[in-house]
Formats: structure tokens, sequence, C-alpha cells
């Protein structure tokens, strides 16, 4: 047996989440033509969120001022961020209610490594990665057709708020799959965040001043997530102070976040044998 | 027949103890259609507001196709049946079926049925306080008769809505996971049904199309009853066609059983 070679933490985690991709691509390619099927299942999805834009852009030139192909790279945005989302974390928050009921948490918590990375990284969706490369293709597209020609320092902008919307969309995702620690039974609700998803993809101005904007601005961000950077992309950006408001609450759900996960946690009792 | 009412019952007590996961979904589900009809409203001010028409629709007309639409999915939307009928298949619990004088399609018809009874009793109060909340623009069928073929139409869909859902879950007699098949079939329901829009906003061509698929009797139909859009030779040939899907899908789940009973073999027990 080999010395365990002395190394950093973060080199630590590096190892620890390569070896889960590689067990996770090897768990997918057991079962090939379940893997494709999913790909087909969540490229019809969005192709349906496409056609539905066309279709209302049959009847109407703009919502607010945001035109057909503006719309169509917003929800191109929206699906990248929701796919890579749901490759990186939607499988192992959804189980977490099961590892309760079943007790199955007591193996996690007993490994030497932090619990709420092994539990939300636990298993690789890769099929999300293929589906993630189709959105961008869609994205490239749809620019072409606004003729925007973006510079580098707009397309960095872009993937960093992207990634932070994957951020966000996690938060919060924790938040409710903890709840199980309470309900036992949390996979109800935890579905429920696919409709949170549907407002991410809509225009903002869709909204007027109101109750629902502010909610989900300034409490859900969900009409942050993706309306950013896609409007960091295509020129869209009003003022630099709706940069620093996504940047604030991520921060915010990320403290909600850990303090919820904490709390949750307390409440674990296992489950008898 | 008693026996059924005694699945019912049962059924009925069962999903009472996921009263909580039924609202949370509810409650959840209101929030995109709330967005839906803030961003139609949005669209109709671009339009010049409440005497623009869309499709053929007025604002107002448009958001009780919405609500309507939240009324026929809660009594008549299969919620996990096809789940558990696939998961009764592959588990091989649908053995005791084989042994026992219970017919597996009426069982699983008799706890669909107690599904749908307790989640109206569940989502019943904030459904409504929903729909008061659009009470301006939210309109009622336009006669008592239309109320009746209304109820009629509503009773073929939920038929329609099951069987479909059933005969889907038999696959599981011949693969190992039917979920991306199941979504898949949703994916084109939610589209040519009508729950994403309504079919009338499309070009008239494709809605034609529509027409000869089973999708638009699963929900479509019975809402342009309820907003009085479909009347006269329209209303009878609707209804025609309801009743004959239905038969057909009834058909496709006798046949799909009998082939797969052929095909089945249960481990242990």
């Amino acid at each position: 047996m080999p010395e365990p070679r002395p190394c950093g933490p973060l080199s630590r985690y590096a190892s620890i989440y390569l070896a889960l991709v590689k067990n996770s691509a090897a768990r997918e390619m057991g079962f090939k033509s379940n893997f494709l099927l999913w790909i087909v299942v969540d490229l019809l999805w969005f192709a349906l969120q496409v056609c539905f834009i066309s279709v209302l852009y049959l009847h109407t030139d703009n919502i607010g001022t945001w035109t057909k192909w503006q719309v169509v790279l917003l929800t191109a945005a929206s699906n990248f961020i929701q796919q890579i989302f749901q490759a990186l974390f939607l499988v192992n928050l959804t189980n977490l209610s099961e590892l309760v009921r079943q007790g199955k948490l007591d193996f996690l918590l007993l490994l030497p490594a932090n619990t709420r990375f092994i539990v939300s990284l636990r298993q690789v969706d890769l099929g999300g990665l293929v589906n993630a490369s189709a959105a961008v293709a869609v994205m490239v597209y749809a620019a072409h057709q606004l003729d925007l020609h973006p510079s580098a320092l707009q397309v960095t902008g872009f993937v960093v708020l992207c990634l932070l919307g994957v951020l966000i969309h996690y938060f919060l995702m924790t938040l409710l799959a903890a709840t199980c620690f309470w309900t036992v039974k949390a996979q109800g609700i935890v579905w429920g965040y696919y409709n949170l998803f549907n407002i991410a993809r809509m225009p903002d101005e869709a909204f007027q001043r109101g109750l629902f904007k502010t909610f989900f601005t300034l409490a859900i961000p969900m009409l942050l997530v993706s309306n950013v950077p896609t409007r960091v992309l295509a020129g869209k950006l009003e003022s630099p102070g709706t940069l620093v408001l996504m940047l604030v609450m991520a921060v915010v759900c990320g403290v909600f976040s850990e303090l919820g996960w904490r709390a949750s946690l307390r409440r674990y009792t296992s489950a008898s044998s | 027949m008693r026996k059924y009412w005694h699945v019912i019952s049962i059924g009925v007590q069962n999903n009472l103890a996921y009263r909580v996961n039924f609202l949370a979904r509810a409650l959840f589900g209101f929030v995109p259609l709330l967005a839906m009809l803030y961003l139609w409203r949005t669209i109709y001010e671009g339009k010049g507001g409440a005497t623009a028409t869309i499709g053929g629709f007025t604002l107002a007309q448009m958001i009780s196709y919405y609500l309507a639409v939240q009324i026929v999915d809660a009594l008549t939307a299969v919620n996990e049946d096809d789940w558990a009928i696939a998961a009764d298949i592959k588990d091989g619990l649908i053995s005791q079926f084989l042994l026992k004088p219970v017919d597996y399609l009426w069982y699983r018809l008799c706890l669909f049925s107690a599904g749908r009874m307790t989640y109206i009793g569940v989502v019943a109060l904030p459904l409504t306080l929903f729909i008061l909340c659009f009470h301006d623009h939210f309109m009622l069928p336009p006669s008592w008769s239309q109320l009746g073929w209304f109820g009629v139409s509503l009773g073929l869909t939920a038929l329609l809505q099951f069987l479909i859902s059933y005969t889907m879950a038999m696959l599981a007699f011949w693969v190992l996971e039917v979920s991306t098949f199941i979504f898949i079939l949703y994916a084109f329901e939610y589209l040519a049904s009508g729950h994403l829009f309504p079919l009338n906003i499309l070009p008239p061509w494709l809605q034609e199309v529509m027409f000869y698929t089973p999708f638009p009797y699963q929900l479509y139909f019975p809402v342009s009853i309820y907003l009085g859009e479909a009347t006269g030779p329209k209303l009878w040939q609707g209804l025609a066609m309801q009743v004959f899907w239905v038969a057909l899908a009834y058909c496709g789940a006798r046949l799909m059983w009998a082939r797969g009973i052929r095909k089945y073999s249960a481990v242990g027990g």
C-alpha cells in the first residue's frame, strides 16, 4: 500500500470529485439506452419552450422591450443554467429525502469529508452536460439572428453570471430539500422547484412593478438568475446596479442555505434498521 | 361491486397521508400559472389593452382559459398513477391480481378516482381563492346546459387520461425504465392538449393536425365547452370523438395487458 500523499484540502476534494464523476459515468453507461432517452426527453422539453415563444411572437412583436430572438436567447440561457444545475446537483438533492427516510445518511455522515459536499455532489448527471451544449448551440444561433458581436468581457461576464445562477438554484433547492428532515417525504416539494425554473426563463419585463416581481427579485431571485446574464450578453443591461444586486442576492441565499442546512442536520435522528 | 368501493376508500385514506405533498404541489403550481397570466396581460397591453384579441380571445377569455385548465387538470390529471402501475409490474405485485377475482384495470381506476377525490378535497379551497383573485376576468359557462356538457366531457377526459397512462405504464412489461417514455408522451400532451397555450393561437393548419390526435380531447375540448366555444355540431362531434378515443384507449389498455401477461414472469414473492 502506498502511503497517502499529504495534500491540501482543495486537491483532496478535487480527487474525491473525480472519483465520483468516474463512478457516475460507469453507472450511466450501465443503462446506455436509458441515458440517451433522458437526453431526448430534455431536448424535447427545451424545444417545447422555444415553440411556445415562436407561437407567442406570431401574435406580438415585443414583450416589454424584449424581441423574439432576445427571448429565445433568454430561454436558451435559462436552459443552460438549469442543465448545469441538473448535471451537478439535482439528483443528489432529490435523493436527500430518501437518505433521511431510510437512515442511509448515517454512512455519509461517517465519511471523512464534508457532509454537504458529499450529499450535494455524490452523483453527476452527464446527460445534463450534453443538453447544456444543445442550449449553447441555440444561444449561438439566436445571437447570430440578433447580429450580436459580444466582446470577450461580455462573454466572460455571461459565463460567470450563469455559474452564479447555478449556485443560486443550488442554494435555494438545498433549503427546500432540507425540509425533508421535518416532513420525511419531501419529494413533492422538491419537484415543485421545477415550477420556479418556469419563472426563471420569463423575460423580467413581462411583470410590471408589483408584489410578484419584488418577491421573485428580492426574496427568491428567479427573475435575476437568467435575465441578468442574458441582458449582459445582449447588451440590454440598464445599470450596473443589477449586477451588484444579483451578486448580493447570491451571497444572501448562500448564507441562508448554509444556516438552514446546519439547522436541518441537527434534526437528523437516523432510522431504525 | 362492493370490493371496488373498498379499494376507493382505502385509496382515499392512503392519499390523505400525502395531503401536505398535494398542497405543496398545488401551491407551487400556482406560481408559473401566475407568471403566465402576467405574461399575457403584458402582451395584451402591448396590443392595446382590453379590446385587443389574440386568436379570437380577449384578455378575459385568455385568463379564463388558463383558470379553466386548472379546474380540468385538478379533476382529471393523472398523478403518479402511471409510475405506480409500472412499479407494480416491475416488482411483481400484479401476481396477486392474477389469482384474485379483482380486475387490475378497475382496481387502478378506483385508485385513480380516489386520488382525484383527495386531491380536489385538498386543493379546492386554494384553487377557489386563486380564481377569486381574478374574478374581474373570470367567466362562467354561458348556460346551464353548457355546464352540464362540460361535466359529461370532464368524465370522458378523466377516463381518457387514465386509460392512456395505463396503456403507457404497460410498457413496463417490456422495458425496465418507463419514465422516459412517459415524459416524452407528456411533452406532446403538454403542447397538443392546450396546456401551455390555447390551441386557437396556432396557425390553422397545425390546429387541424392536432385534432387528429387524442391530445386535445384530454384538456382543450372540455375547456372550450366551458368557455362556450364548442356549441352545436362542434359540441356533438367533439363528444363523439372523445367517446371514440376513450373506446380506443380502452381496447389498447386491454390488449397491452393481455400481451404483457403472456410475457410476464415473477420470481419469489
